[in-house]
């Protein structure tokens, strides 16, 4: 369009995988809820702007680690979304062939090295892949995405140590919902919190309100910058709220509604809208982007539930070359 | 040929493959002074600290760094100092490593080597001392090796950094020190290819690992031909030796350090009778561990531990059955 500055086209384009996210995961839930889709999933509705914030500011060719809960983060770095929606129905096509589902889904060829289901399993894996770029001199870092229920596993501690010891290009993100499954993290934690933890260790930690989607962006884009000129690791602790439960079938009763009617009132993707808005991008283009990205989920969900199902012999497939299943 | 130990078989296989693939690199505890077996000693000085590292003492981001290095297409050893302590990363090998590949549709492969020393050492007490191999075998997506000589330390070694699939390499600690012949610039040795260690028609005896040696010097003193198998990889393992030689001797005894009850050796009798049906074994014994901690006092080891006498005892009992 002429005359708009290429931050605000950068911030519709924020705006937009925000939407898709969402979108993906309304129709991921929806699908769960109905029975279409197999398995539950773990919905980060209400975080979007985390996961954008931070991968606006990734290359192809850099990596993430993700979460149990990390549509999101896929999302944001490029993965295909229709692969990952037949991956959630289980179908031949979807991500991981339909051998992962939702908390496998991974896309090598955008540099989503997988969502994990064990908490802050991404942590050693994450150091792991940054050595392997410093060995190799590849020009990339790795964002490593987990929540604030991580914090208080080992690997967090032994990984906060790790990546600043040998000073490696990780940007890790602590998306802080404020909750660790169906407990209160607060209720459960004990000290100053991953900010403070991550900084014992020597990763410089910076704060963040993670409902705010340009205060992600602006954050992490100096982050990245210090890591790729070779600071070593920078800590993101990204205050957020969790809309839902802790899976697509959690009701969340151990929380007032109204702490979550108020959350929904700080809407990431409203809020990014409003600046748009004042930076006058008309209200009809940004309802378009909105609707674009259901009808796009949509057409995905739909395509996902008359897709074939994977050949059961793939069930035996891909374990070992030596030694696989006779 | 040349006469060498076990470590240092070990320590010149990988020098040879780090200076074939410079993907190949180590970590884990130490590693720099030579590593707790001296498996590392001068390796430092020839490829520097970006590829032998030194770690701290954090066993899970060991492991789990080791798979992040595979998956960004180098070849890690992920160095355990002991198999105790692999203990310590059990989430990073079995629910990670064993299973990205599978998981993520064949996107990604965690192409590296855990070696995890193990066994009873030196009065090394329960906590330093156990044999855990039959856990890993019960791991889809996992190959386990054990050698028991200096030249399978060597040739298994480089098949193990060559391999696409992860590879636990369990080196048997009470074993760094025995000498063998060891061919100059070793080839690699195929997975699930027993070594034949002496021919005999009276039994079929089957080992691995620390107790190599000990079988072959138990068949030699108590005089009776037994055809004696040391496996070198418990997965993939060499059932086919294993069944044919049973199907000659009818008999069939296994010799393991490990506990008795759940070990590898239970597979081994339970595939072998599958073959050979009910009716084609005359005898079937099992030689391991009780089931008890490896205890501390050298009396109260070498009770526990697997002998040439205790060997020749076994094979007397199978053979006379």
């Amino acid at each position: 369009m002429p005359g708009r500055s290429n931050e605000t086209a950068r911030r519709i384009a924020m705006l937009r995988d925000m939407a898709r996210i969402r979108a993906f995961e309304q129709e991921a839930v929806a699908a769960m809820r109905s029975g279409e889709a197999p398995g539950v999933v773990h919905p980060s509705i209400g975080q979007e702007g985390v996961a954008v914030g931070v991968c606006s500011n990734l290359k192809r060719a850099d990596r993430i680690t993700s979460t149990h809960r990390g549509h999101g983060h896929a999302i944001a770095k490029g993965a295909d979304a229709r692969a990952m929606m037949l991956e959630l129905h289980g179908r031949a096509g979807g991500s991981c062939g339909g051998k992962g589902g939702s908390m496998h889904i991974a896309d090598f060829a955008v540099g989503m090295l997988g969502a994990n289901g064990v908490v802050g399993a991404g942590i050693p894996i994450a150091c792991g892949a940054a050595q392997a770029i410093r060995l190799t001199k590849e020009d990339a870092i790795v964002a490593c995405f987990f929540g604030d229920g991580a914090v208080n596993r080992g690997p967090f501690l032994e990984g906060m140590n790790w990546a600043a010891l040998y000073r490696l290009p990780v940007l890790f993100v602590c998306e802080d919902n404020g909750f660790a499954a169906f407990t209160r993290n607060s209720a459960v934690t004990a000290g100053g919190g991953p900010a403070v933890r991550a900084e014992a260790c020597g990763v410089p930690a910076t704060a963040v309100n993670g409902e705010d989607a340009l205060a992600v962006d602006a954050a992490a884009s100096e982050l990245v910058a210090r890591i790729r000129g070779g600071a070593g690791p920078q800590f993101l602790h990204a205050k957020c709220y969790r809309w839902e439960g802790h899976t697509g079938t959690d009701v969340a009763a151990y929380r007032p509604a109204e702490e979550a009617a108020a959350a929904r009132e700080r809407d990431c993707i409203r809020r990014l809208a409003a600046v748009l808005e004042a930076e006058g991008v008309p209200g009809a283009e940004i309802a378009s982007i909105e609707a674009q990205a259901v009808a796009e989920m949509q057409g995905h969900r739909g395509a996902a539930m008359v897709a074939p199902w994977p050949d059961p012999g793939a069930a035996f497939s891909d374990v070992q070359d030596a030694g696989a299943p006779a | 040929m040349t006469r060498m130990t076990f470590a240092e078989a070990a320590r010149r296989a990988l020098a040879e493959e780090m200076r074939r693939d410079p993907l190949v690199w180590a970590l884990g505890e130490d590693l720099v002074q030579g590593g707790i077996f001296g498996q590392y000693k001068g390796l430092v000085e020839e490829f520097g600290t970006e590829r032998i590292v030194s770690t701290p003492i954090s066993e899970s981001t060991i492991m789990g760094a080791g798979l992040g290095a595979a998956l960004c297409g180098t070849r890690p050893i992920v160095e355990m100092r002991i198999a105790d302590f692999t203990l310590c990363a059990m989430d990073e090998l079995v629910s990670q490593i064993a299973k990205v590949r599978y998981m993520f549709g064949g996107q990604g492969r965690a192409s590296l080597v855990v070696r995890m020393p193990q066994g009873m050492w030196r009065n090394s007490a329960a906590q330093h001392s156990q044999c855990l191999e039959a856990w890993l075998t019960h791991i889809p997506g996992l190959v386990v090796v054990a050698p028991g000589t200096p030249a399978d330390a060597a040739g298994l070694l480089k098949s193990a950094i060559r391999s696409d699939d992860p590879v636990v390499l369990m080196e048997p600690k009470n074993l760094w020190t025995a000498e063998g012949e060891v061919a100059d610039d070793a080839a690699p040795i195929p997975f699930g290819v027993a070594r034949h260690a002496a021919s005999g028609d009276a039994a079929t005896v089957v080992t691995w690992s620390a107790c190599v040696p000990v079988v072959e010097q138990g068949a030699r003193e108590c005089g009776i031909a037994c055809d004696v198998f040391d496996l070198r990889s418990l997965w993939p393992w060499d059932e086919a030796a294993v069944v044919t030689s049973v199907r000659r001797t009818g008999r069939l005894l296994v010799v393991h350090e490990a506990v008795t009850v759940s070990g590898f050796g239970a597979e081994v009798v339970a595939r072998v009778v599958e073959a050979v049906g009910t009716g084609g074994l005359r005898a079937v014994e099992r030689l391991g561990a009780a089931r008890a901690p490896v205890p501390f006092s050298p009396p109260l080891e070498n009770a526990m531990r697997i002998t040439p006498a205790r060997v020749a005892e076994a094979i007397r009992r199978v053979a006379g059955a």
